[in-house]
């Protein structure tokens, strides 16, 4: 009796278990998987937000002002605004910061918007390059990509890309400084969790230029990079350095759908 | 100049308590900081703020160092009349800077 029940059982529970994963498969597959990647903006408290969301409270908002002046303003030796080729940025600029870092074809290498910009100065402008930080450069910024704001990021296509931005990846994967510490460990593996009094984000770029409180000022993505790097005891790479401009191309990817907030405000 | 980013409602209903808001561009450097090479950096900030609707003064302030840089104030008055609205912000090193808004009463 009992040898002829025990398989019997056995098939039963075996159905019984089949049928419980068919389920769950069922309950997984009818709810799209959800997106686990938040901005930093989740993990703000509600003041900051709320100064954030109100452009008459937003001070990244008088950078992008400032922006808006400069891109009418003609300058260079070819006294040609932004504007003379661009037209107006509310149309020719929309979507454009989203897609950012970019291919640039004479170079033959990856360029984020700030060497945009300054490439089109001194290609179209005949004008000197913007300092890198400076308050033009991070107007100009912020004014096109105030454009984008509410587009969701998009991973440039170029497929010239392809082989810096997996140079990009493998640069967060790779243990830096007295630290020893890669970008992965701490915003893959304990984003959420607190680093002090701090919540550590999960590193997605939403909203560069940024308005940081700490700074009491505008900064770009590159000088949050350097203050990461400054953290875990590296060296930073300089401004510009095409290993920043490889990461702000991974980020990008990382954080591809996720809708542009500039000019974003952070702690 | 600073530049500056004022909100006023427009057009405000006559009797209506409105609230206007203003953010201005300046460092406000405390005085207490030092920079790269240990000396201090001197002081330089926004000592004044205020507001004259249509000529009266209807909110003014004073602002100390431990103001952030690029001061927001937000203040409430009656919308009374139409007419102008001058906003001015006094503060070191001679820093002067007026701003007029038109408001319209209906």
């Amino acid at each position: 009796m009992r040898r002829t029940a025990a398989p019997a059982v056995i098939a039963l529970v075996r159905a019984v278990a089949a049928v419980a994963a068919c389920c769950l498969a069922l309950a997984s597959a009818a709810q799209a998987p959800a997106d686990a990647r938040r901005s930093g903006f989740d993990a703000m408290g509600p003041s900051t937000q709320a100064m954030q969301r109100d452009d008459t409270q937003n001070p990244g908002m008088l950078w992008v002002r400032d922006g808006e002046a400069l891109w009418a303003t003609p300058a260079g030796e070819a006294q040609k605004s932004c504007a003379a080729c661009h037209g107006a940025a509310a149309s020719g600029m929309r979507g454009v910061a989203a897609r950012y870092p970019g291919f640039d074809a004479q170079l033959q290498r990856p360029v984020n918007l700030g060497q945009r910009i300054n490439l089109c100065r001194e290609r179209w402008q005949r004008a000197g390059p913007l300092r890198a930080e400076s308050q033009e450069l991070l107007g100009l910024e912020s004014f096109v990509a105030h454009q984008s704001r509410g587009m969701p990021i998009v991973a440039a296509a170029e497929p010239q890309l392809a082989a810096f931005r997996e140079r990009g990846e493998r640069f967060y994967r790779q243990r830096f400084g007295q630290l020893d510490l890669a970008c992965t460990q701490c915003h893959d593996d304990n984003a959420g969790k607190r680093l002090g009094s701090s919540v550590i984000p999960q590193g997605h770029p939403t909203g560069y230029p940024i308005y940081r409180l700490e700074w009491q000022g505008m900064g770009s993505l590159q000088r949050r990079l350097r203050g990461c790097l400054t953290g875990v005891r590296a060296e930073p790479f300089p401004f510009g350095a095409l290993e920043f401009v490889e990461i702000e191309l991974y980020l990008a990817a990382r954080a591809a759908g996720l809708p542009l907030e500039t000019p974003a405000v952070r702690p | 100049m600073a530049r500056t980013i004022i909100n006023v409602p427009q057009p405000a209903k006559r009797g209506e308590i409105i609230e206007i808001r203003t953010l201005i561009a300046h460092p406000m450097e405390t005085g207490f900081r030092s920079g790269s090479d240990g000396r201090k950096l001197p002081r330089d900030i926004i000592r004044r703020f205020a507001c004259h609707y249509n000529g009266e003064p209807i909110f003014s302030a004073e602002f100390f160092p431990a103001i952030s840089a690029n001061p927001y104030c937000a203040f409430h008055t009656i919308a009374t009349d139409s007419g102008t609205l001058v906003f001015t912000w006094e503060g070191d090193n001679g820093f002067l800077q007026s701003e007029t808004v038109a408001i319209t009463v209906a």
